[in-house]
């Protein structure tokens, strides 16, 4: 079990006990956060280590989960796509479709909560029964370019929360409600991202096969459309030209992405041929996951939309080299040639793998720059200020609140 | 062994937390970059030339405000993304007063090289206008003497030691930081604050801000003792 305070060696005790500062303001409010899916994917990653660390400053924060079923997930699924820009006909009936499962938790759930915080569109119908209390809504994905009928529906609901919150400024839109920008964050003590022994590492080499004498480049990531795995492959096979590499894709599949098998059948077909490509289907270990990562020479994301691309600060934590697309929030976590590289391209991600496998001691420095950002601005310990900030501004309007 | 110099008032450690408010404005190109600076509310230039403090403690290649950035790396105006830069911004008292430097600037800019208002940037790269909301809390620090204050200084949150030396300056309009006003006012030592308060802050990451005023304030401890 981890405690707050065991985030002092890593941000220092003073970053605590502001947190504990603020913690104390929130005394006697109720926060009930809501989503679709309790695993798989960020949002569920980062609730399950935050509401029991706010519960541990002593916010009483609670989670709970909307219902629904496949044809719900499906239609979810394209609103999810459509928001990230890509073509998807929303029919009438997907609408509808959307608010029967709306209406069905509007009336199952107990909405209890001072404040009650949304996560994505899946539960955003939910406002509908607000009262007096404080609502929000996070909008975990890269709604910069988004479908115009997807996103008219969503203003439906959100015009009626006290407050938005989005993971970069370029998804900010004109709205009618305060907004703020809260990116998301990695927790440094958890399987994932926490220092492992080189035997675990070269176990889960071992486990999969992967040899330790050619260069690793890996993408964790949900077998998605918009991670780019078929991308990913053809970025590495321009690098295997040059340099004898091996290329990871790992990742598993979002209890609420009916799309990831089909997606995952495809990869697996581009992949058959070539031995040094290893497509794994993980379980839920994030262990294994911290393991491939710290066993790679090069990390890549490269995303086509990316919400906001939490694989790059987890690789970036380690010190990795990242090659990852110029999308959503990623630009945030990389500066280009500064902590990592950017790219618009297959070529260009090619270009840029070789780059780093050819010369370590720049790939190296990228790595070390890149930890130190994520250190002051992607951890844990800066999520939860920002949300008790969130949570404490809905009762304070003003630019400088004294508390 | 002197005894330690005792102050009129204690000294009370606040700490800055923020949040960054989206306000949904953007601008494209240098002109809509202009008329949107004239406009947003004064949290956002706040914002905008002061973020790079707290997000990059550590040295970065960042230039000190997101204009000048914004103007250097997408307009490609390297020029005036230099002027910009290189605004003095410890000598402004006021926000107002910084804003109008930097209008001045883009405003006397555009007049010499109008053609430079035809370059766009991008969608994906346009300029997001952000307004910096503070949450001012009391921290359990408070100091009568001297040696307190460094030890301290040693302590706080670097949230802490920035808005006392930021915020406290030129958002709240208190004309200098609240350490020298306190070394002045409570504890009298005119020197000290003087010495703390001829620093140009903008100029360190904060970690070092924090060592050189305690550098300076131990200094004076030890030729006192």
């Amino acid at each position: 079990m981890i405690h707050i305070d065991d985030y002092a060696s890593i941000v220092g005790q003073s970053t605590i006990e502001d947190l504990k500062l603020l913690a104390e303001r929130l005394k006697g409010k109720i926060i009930q956060h809501i989503n679709s899916t309790s695993v798989g994917g960020g949002v569920a990653e980062i609730l399950n280590r935050m509401v029991p660390l706010l519960g541990e400053l002593g916010v009483d924060c609670r989670w709970d989960l909307i219902k629904g079923g496949a044809q719900f997930f499906e239609v979810t699924k394209k609103f999810h796509n459509a928001l990230h820009g890509h073509p998807e006909e929303i029919t009438d009936h997907d609408l509808e479709i959307f608010m029967e499962t709306t209406e069905i938790n509007l009336g199952l759930m107990n909405l209890y909560g001072d404040i009650v915080f949304i996560h994505d569109p899946q539960p955003i119908g939910l406002v509908k029964k607000k009262t007096d209390k404080k609502w929000l809504w996070r909008c975990h994905i890269d709604v910069s370019h988004p479908n115009k009928k997807v996103w008219d529906f969503l203003m439906s609901f959100i015009p009626s929360y006290d407050s938005a919150v989005f993971s970069a400024p370029i998804f900010s839109q004109r709205l009618p409600i305060r907004q703020f920008l809260i990116s998301p964050s990695i927790d440094p003590l958890s399987d994932k991202n926490k220092e492992l022994p080189q035997e675990t590492i070269d176990a889960a080499l071992e486990k999969y096969s992967i040899v330790k004498d050619k260069p690793i480049i890996t993408q964790i990531s949900r077998f998605d459309r918009l991670k780019d795995p078929v991308g990913v492959i053809a970025a590495y096979l321009q690098v295997k030209k040059y340099i004898d590499c091996q290329l990871i894709l790992a990742g598993g599949t979002a209890t609420d992405d009916p799309e990831g098998t089909q997606v995952l059948a495809e990869v697996q077909e581009k992949a058959k041929k070539d031995p040094d490509i290893h497509v794994l289907l993980l379980p839920q270990d994030d262990i294994l996951v911290n393991a491939l990562q710290r066993a790679s020479d090069v990390i890549i994301q490269k995303s086509l939309k990316e919400g906001f691309g939490l694989t790059v600060a987890e690789a970036l934590w380690k010190a990795k080299p990242v090659v990852a697309s110029h999308v959503g929030g990623i630009s945030l976590q990389v500066k280009h040639k500064y902590s990592g590289l950017l790219c618009h391209s297959i070529e260009g991600a090619a270009f840029a793998i070789k780059q780093l496998l050819n010369s370590p001691e720049y790939a190296k420095k990228l790595g070390e720059n890149g930890r130190e950002h994520i250190k002051n601005n992607f951890l844990l310990t800066r999520h939860l200020r920002e949300y008790m900030l969130l949570f404490l501004s809905l009762y304070h309007p003003e630019d400088i609140v004294y508390l | 062994m002197t005894e330690p110099i005792k102050a009129k008032e204690p000294f009370r450690f606040f700490t800055r937390m923020h949040l960054s408010e989206l306000l949904g404005i953007r601008a494209a190109n240098l002109g809509q970059l202009l008329e949107c600076i004239k406009e947003v509310p004064g949290s956002c230039i706040y914002h905008h030339t002061h973020r790079f403090l707290q997000q990059h403690q550590y040295l970065s290649p960042e230039p000190p405000n997101d204009f000048a950035y914004w103007i250097r790396e997408v307009l490609g105006e390297d020029e005036l993304g230099e002027r910009l830069a290189s605004i003095d911004t410890v000598q402004y008292q006021t926000i107002r007063s910084l804003r109008e430097k930097i209008i001045e600037t883009i405003e006397s800019y555009l007049k010499n090289d109008p053609k430079a208002n035809l370059r766009f940037a991008r969608e994906d790269e346009e300029f997001h206008f952000i307004k910096s909301v503070s949450f001012i809390v009391p921290t359990n620090y408070t100091v009568t003497d001297l040696e307190e204050f460094a030890d301290a200084l040693q302590k706080v949150t670097i949230d802490s030691i920035y808005f006392h030396i930021f915020e406290a300056r030129l958002r709240l309009e208190k004309g200098a930081n609240d350490f020298s006003n306190w070394l002045e006012t409570s504890l009298e030592d005119k020197e000290l604050a003087a010495k703390i308060a001829r620093l140009d802050p903008y100029t360190y990451t904060l970690d070092n801000l924090r060592k050189t005023v305690l550098k300076i304030v131990k200094k004076k401890l030890t030729a006192r003792s």
